[in-house]
């Protein structure tokens, strides 16, 4: 196992170091001087000069990439051209943001498709059935987009019940820890900034949860029905085990490992999705930040943003593959 | 002869998806899509975009209103245009948006995929490792990466989406070609001494290609969907051109004013026609490819 995940660590590298190249790569394919473009359009030349003498852009390509990997491998992606703030503070200010709203949404799609897909599978040809999968039919081919301005609609505008943008209600007095705020609120056993939190954090993330979650609910409903179709679970049955035991006790856990694949997959689309979803419900995370930064030709913060969404989307697939591994010992890891 | 049997096994095809009821109401779908693309003009009761704006049209409702205006049946945008005119000339847009990415997709996927499968070795795997890192970033970020470099806009947004598409489809061609490359038909070519341009054009490609058409129904479906995503991040297709995406962008804020028809009819539109490939799709695989069947 050891060797597996080391070896699984191995193979991140030369992945890494291709996306920093794609990363690198973009300030030199934009039209224009690279010094003038990391510096903006309004900087003064003497701005550029340095910028010029600190990336060493009048030295050949590859040494320039080295120069550059190395300020990245310290996490110093720049200034930003809009802010000049740094790009890491930056990233790192809204990063919870994004981990609070895709963690919950993810949350909210296991919990859900799972459930849905187990009792679509074991009430087969329901009404119940058909409706559910009607339903993540939807979910699969839906604008992420759509869904989350009509959800804005519906809940904030017609029946005024929840908010329509934004992170937390800023009359509540309410300190910042770590950023994510269910567990700041906790912390600070403040409730009332808990409520206004979960308050807001609701429509994004049903609207971000809604493709997993539909993904979910019928990844889970052929594999339960492939389980429910093998001989243990008519020996179970038949050794007079009740059908509630039989489903959530045998054939759930045996229904999981792709389930489990489904989740690692869906994670980028989450990410991807989380630049929309962001950008509907003006959420401060990551996702809305590398959006303005492109329709500002803002290159630092897309280069530092691509590198770190790219980082956490690898990462996020390496554990995913371990999990598998671990939990189906069939799988030899090689 | 050939000929014959061909038509006859296309006839056989269409009777199979007339039985799969889901995958002929996607087909269904898709003709009305393509009806409304090309006659748009006929169909549509509207201009898009009259000239001069009718500005004091300006976000009026549709039939369900009396406050409606007589032939805008689903009520004006923010600028007094037909909302339902502009969905309707949007099919033209996002349909062919979708099918020059796809388009794009498949030309590059096929090439590197069989060079790939074909060759093995050295340009296998240098081929496949750039499309390991390709498959590191989450697609529509690598697609807004890619137009931060070429630009904004439609045109370049459908190059984009092409490009972010490619590492899929070479993966889905290079396996297909490994595996006609064992069959016995390549086999025979080889002994007869067939060139292997010859191979590939006229056997290996040939064979691999309905993997090509499954998937390339549905990757056109996701392609709408990036399309109107990067039209609503203002990316994409720029005014006025009649963009779903696009007129979403420009009509989400009016809702808090109770607008709420000039949002959501454009989604709507992107929806079924997302899940009208959908179903198509998932029918076809089941008929030209019964391997992969779930």
């Amino acid at each position: 196992m050891k060797w597996y995940i080391a070896k699984r660590l191995l193979q991140l590298i030369p992945v890494l170091l291709g996306v920093s190249i794609i990363a690198f790569a973009l300030i030199h394919l934009a039209p224009g001087d690279p010094a003038r473009t990391i510096a903006g359009e309004h900087a003064s030349e003497q701005v550029i000069e340095s910028l010029r003498e600190k990336y060493g852009l009048d030295k050949p390509l590859h040494v320039q990439y080295l120069v550059w990997l190395k300020q990245v491998v310290r996490g110093d992606f720049g200034r930003s051209i809009v802010s000049n703030e740094y790009v890491t503070r930056e990233i790192l200010d809204r990063f919870p943001n994004t981990v609070e709203l895709t963690f919950f949404s993810m949350f909210i799609a296991i919990v859900v498709g799972f459930f849905a897909g187990v009792v679509s599978a074991s009430k087969q040809y329901s009404v119940l059935d058909y409706t559910t999968m009607g339903v993540a039919l939807f979910g699969v081919s839906m604008p992420v987009f759509w869904l989350g301005i009509m959800l804005m609609m519906i809940f904030g505008v017609f029946f005024r019940v929840l908010p329509i943008g934004g992170r937390i209600d800023t009359l509540i007095p309410f300190e910042r820890i770590t950023g994510l705020y269910i567990i700041d609120s906790i912390i600070q056993l403040n409730g009332p900034a808990l409520v206004s939190t979960l308050r807001y954090l609701i429509l994004p993330s049903v609207a971000l949860a809604t493709i997993p979650m539909a993904t979910i609910a019928r990844v889970t409903r052929s594999s339960m029905l492939e389980v429910l179709r093998q001989d243990f679970i008519r020996t179970e049955r038949a050794k007079g085990l009740s059908e509630r035991v039989v489903i959530y006790k045998h054939a759930v856990r045996n229904a999981m490992l792709p389930v489990i694949t489904v989740i690692g997959l869906n994670f980028g689309l989450l990410l991807a999705g989380a630049l929309l979803t962001e950008t509907v419900f003006s959420w401060p995370g990551i996702g809305r930040y590398v959006v303005k930064a492109v329709q500002m030709r803002d290159y630092p913060v897309v280069q530092g943003c691509v590198l770190f969404f790219s980082f956490m989307f690898v990462v996020v697939n390496l554990i995913t593959d371990i999990l598998y591994v671990l939990i189906d010992p069939r799988i030899k890891y090689k | 002869m050939m000929k014959k049997r061909a038509q006859r096994g296309s006839n056989y095809g269409f009777r199979r998806l007339k039985q799969n009821r889901s995958a002929f109401f996607g087909l269904v779908i898709l003709v009305i899509l393509v009806l409304c693309a090309i006659f748009a003009d006929v169909i549509a009761p509207n201009s898009p975009n009259p000239t001069p704006p009718k500005l004091e049209l300006a976000l009026k409702p549709g039939f369900w209103s009396e406050e409606g205006v007589d032939g805008m049946p689903l009520g004006t945008d923010a600028l007094g245009r037909c909302v339902l005119s502009r969905i309707i000339y949007g099919t033209r847009v996002s349909l062919s948006a979708g099918l020059v990415a796809v388009f794009i997709a498949m030309v590059l996927g096929i090439a590197f995929g069989t060079l790939a499968g074909f060759f093995g070795g050295g340009v296998d795997s240098t081929i496949m490792r750039f499309v390991d890192i390709m498959f590191a970033f989450p697609a529509l970020l690598l697609a807004i990466v890619i137009v931060a470099v070429i630009g904004q806009g439609l045109d370049k947004a459908m190059v984009a989406i092409g490009i972010v598409y490619t590492p899929q489809m070479a993966r889905i061609i290079r396996s297909s070609v490994l595996y006609i490359k064992e069959m016995e038909y390549i086999e025979v070519q080889n002994a007869i001494g067939s060139r292997r341009i010859r191979v590939i054009f006229r056997h290996v490609i040939p064979n691999s290609i309905a993997p090509v058409i499954v998937y390339g129904t549905l990757m056109l479906a996701t392609a709408i969907l990036d399309c109107a995503a990067l039209g609503f991040l203002g990316l994409g297709a720029q005014p006025p051109t009649p963009e779903w995406g696009a007129m979403l962008a420009k009509s989400y804020s009016y809702i808090v004013s109770g607008a709420w028809w000039a949002a959501t009819f454009p989604g709507l539109a992107i929806l079924f026609s997302v899940l009208g490939l959908n179903l198509l799709g998932d029918g076809l695989r089941d008929i030209l490819d019964p391997r992969l069947k779930q």
